[in-house]
């Protein structure tokens, strides 16, 4: 049987949406190869989150259980990940694309020696020479490249992929699976690098994972005062605000509200652009939400290539009168 | 405290992406003529970290790149901003090398150095995005490493690195040598002064080849490459715009809001 593996990565007991995301296409893949899906889980008293992985899909789930194993460890998470590794000897291993995921591939990937492409945004199963090969799309310069790449000889075929790029699948309450416990060892050369402290950073920063609605602002808004219309657009609408690299800059926006290549990518069922010109590290980061709506004064923009609804003008006359319009609609 | 940094060129990414073109035979990107090259800023950022710790510390930094011949530009602007050495790696057979082999030849280079306390490197290339080389020189090196740090403390030998992760931060200890990559939440790299860049158009910057580093070429380049390239190609996201308009901004406005609320989930 095919052998397809992913890493589930959880942090205080909640598994991650890029985690989801990737069992979801393991599955994909899965059909094609006509194999299974096993995840590898590790954490503290996480049992729950190994049914829950089952209930997306998962036919098997490793579980590894440690206090010690709590935080990510980097040495020992590696060591324990690429001995399953080993011993399953899969085709195909996927990984989140989070700053744990890579931090976390690039180790297994070398202790296996294969290859690894990492912030892979599609993947697919093609015939190459006579054999099953997982092609790897990656963007590249900001997202106006694209390569494909396949790893021919080496296995596993391992990639990281982009967390936001791909759809989680839907959760089957009460489905039934696999779940094996391993215990390995853990000796102090595991913890050569320590990860001493998780700070967890105040509730809402990461609202724009889920939100439905986002508004992000750019450098056009010019000042932080100009700036509270997006803030209040998204009020108005029940969503989330945001911005671009220049908006950070400027210290509009904490880090993480950033959309782009160097910061979040989202894909909310709509998203709305204001002040921003449309530059390719920042349209990368939101070019797959549903509808998008862009305001800007420049009618050249390449922001409106990308958009669905555009209008031309002057940002602090147009957002006013939306704000003014969907307040009418909904009365407070 | 002896660190080594890693520093590759690249074009320079707030270039307009349009300017280039792609060669679907050979499957390379083909720059505009003259287009400069730049350090890569997140190994900018490195090399600011570098500077940062020797001014606390003391110690050396020594700047190393495996590009091309060219690359010997991109090591002084290293030197500029205050490296102490700069060394070209450059030899035919590294041609092609993917992330593993690449790895591989540095962390050869920095055994070849010596004498190292930290390797530090930017979070990821501009153009591709990757960020794997600085694991891997971690792996071959057999010590500890860090990715997208934002800051770095040395005190009593030992390593203590902060880094953002999802809805957070995390402390890291670890002890020495290791690898770190930095990340843009370090925040500036400094701008080379006069006296550094006359500094750096005087500095010999040795080059080292394969043979230097005592490499079978069998184990670099293509040869040693785990992944292939099979196609590359320029991609444009493109939707049709409609685009509303009315007698001023405030009546196109008014429309945009029925719109809005039309499609709003």
């Amino acid at each position: 049987m095919t052998e397809l593996v992913i890493w589930a990565e959880q942090r205080d007991h909640r598994l991650l949406d890029v985690a989801l995301e990737v069992l979801q296409k393991a599955q994909d893949l899965s059909r094609v190869l006509q194999g299974r899906v096993s995840a590898i889980l590790i954490g503290e008293n996480c049992v729950q989150l190994a049914e829950e992985l089952v209930e997306y899909g998962a036919t098997r789930v490793f579980v590894v259980e440690n206090s010690k194993l709590r935080l990510y460890q980097s040495e020992a998470y590696a060591r324990i990940i690429a001995q399953i590794l080993k011993d399953i000897a899969p085709e195909i291993v996927l990984i989140g694309g989070t700053t744990i995921g890579m931090d976390l591939a690039p180790a297994v990937a070398a202790r296996l020696r294969t290859g690894l492409t990492a912030h892979c945004v599609d993947l697919f199963i093609e015939k190459i020479g006579g054999r099953d090969q997982l092609v790897q799309v990656v963007p590249g310069w900001g997202g106006n490249m694209m390569i494909q790449i396949i790893c021919p000889e080496h296995r596993p075929q391992m990639v990281t992929i982009r967390p936001g790029v791909m759809e989680k699948g839907k959760r089957e309450i009460g489905k039934k699976g696999e779940v094996v416990f391993l215990k390995p060892e853990l000796s102090e050369e595991d913890f050569q690098v320590n990860t001493i402290e998780y700070v967890r950073e105040q509730r809402g920063e990461n609202s724009l994972d889920d939100a439905e609605i986002i508004v992000s602002g750019g450098f056009g808004l010019y000042s932080a005062g100009g700036f509270r219309l997006v803030e209040e657009l998204a009020v108005a609408l029940g969503g989330e605000f945001a911005g671009t690299r220049p908006a950070f800059d400027e210290g509009w926006i904490p880090e993480s509200r950033m959309i782009g290549q160097s910061g979040k990518a989202v894909k909310p069922r709509l998203f709305i652009s204001i002040g921003a010109s449309g530059a390719v590290h920042y349209t990368t980061g939101f070019q797959k939400s549903r509808v998008i709506v862009a305001i800007d004064k420049n009618p050249k923009a390449p922001i409106f290539n990308i958009a669905d609804l555009g209008i031309v003008g002057d940002v602090k006359k147009i957002v006013p009168v939306i704000i003014e319009e969907l307040k009418k609609d909904r009365p407070l | 405290m002896e660190i080594i940094v890693c520093i590759k060129p690249v074009l320079d990414p707030d270039m307009p992406p349009a300017k280039f073109s792609v060669d679907s035979k050979t499957n390379r990107v083909i720059p505009p003529e003259g287009m400069p090259l730049v350090i890569n800023p997140y190994d900018a950022l490195a090399v600011e970290a570098a500077l940062k710790i020797k001014e606390a510390k003391g110690g050396k930094i020594t700047a190393v790149t495996l590009a091309g011949s060219f690359a010997t530009e991109i090591l002084r602007k290293a030197v500029a901003m205050g490296a102490d050495e700069a060394i070209n790696i450059n030899d035919p057979a590294f041609e092609d090398s993917d992330t593993f082999s690449t790895a591989f030849i540095l962390a050869e280079v920095v055994k070849k150095i010596g004498k190292y306390d930290l390797v530090l490197c930017g979070r990821q290339a501009a153009d591709w995005d990757n960020g794997v080389v600085g694991s891997v020189i971690a792996e071959y090196l057999n010590i500890p490493s860090v990715i997208r740090a934002k800051g770095i403390v040395v005190t009593n030998g030992k390593l203590r690195v902060e880094r953002v992760v999802a809805n957070g931060f995390e402390i890291y200890e670890m002890g020495l040598p290791a690898v770190v990559t930095l990340s843009s939440e370090m925040g500036q790299a400094r701008i080379p002064t006069g006296w550094g860049i006359i500094n750096a158009v005087k500095k010999k910057i040795p080059v080292w080849t394969c043979s230097d580093l005592g490499l079978d070429p069998v184990r670099v380049g293509k040869t040693a490459a785990r992944n292939s390239l099979v196609k590359l190609y320029t991609f444009s996201p493109s939707r049709s715009c409609e685009m509303i308009t009315g007698k001023d901004d405030k009546e196109a406005a008014g429309k945009l809001a029925e719109k809005i609320m039309d499609i709003k989930p």
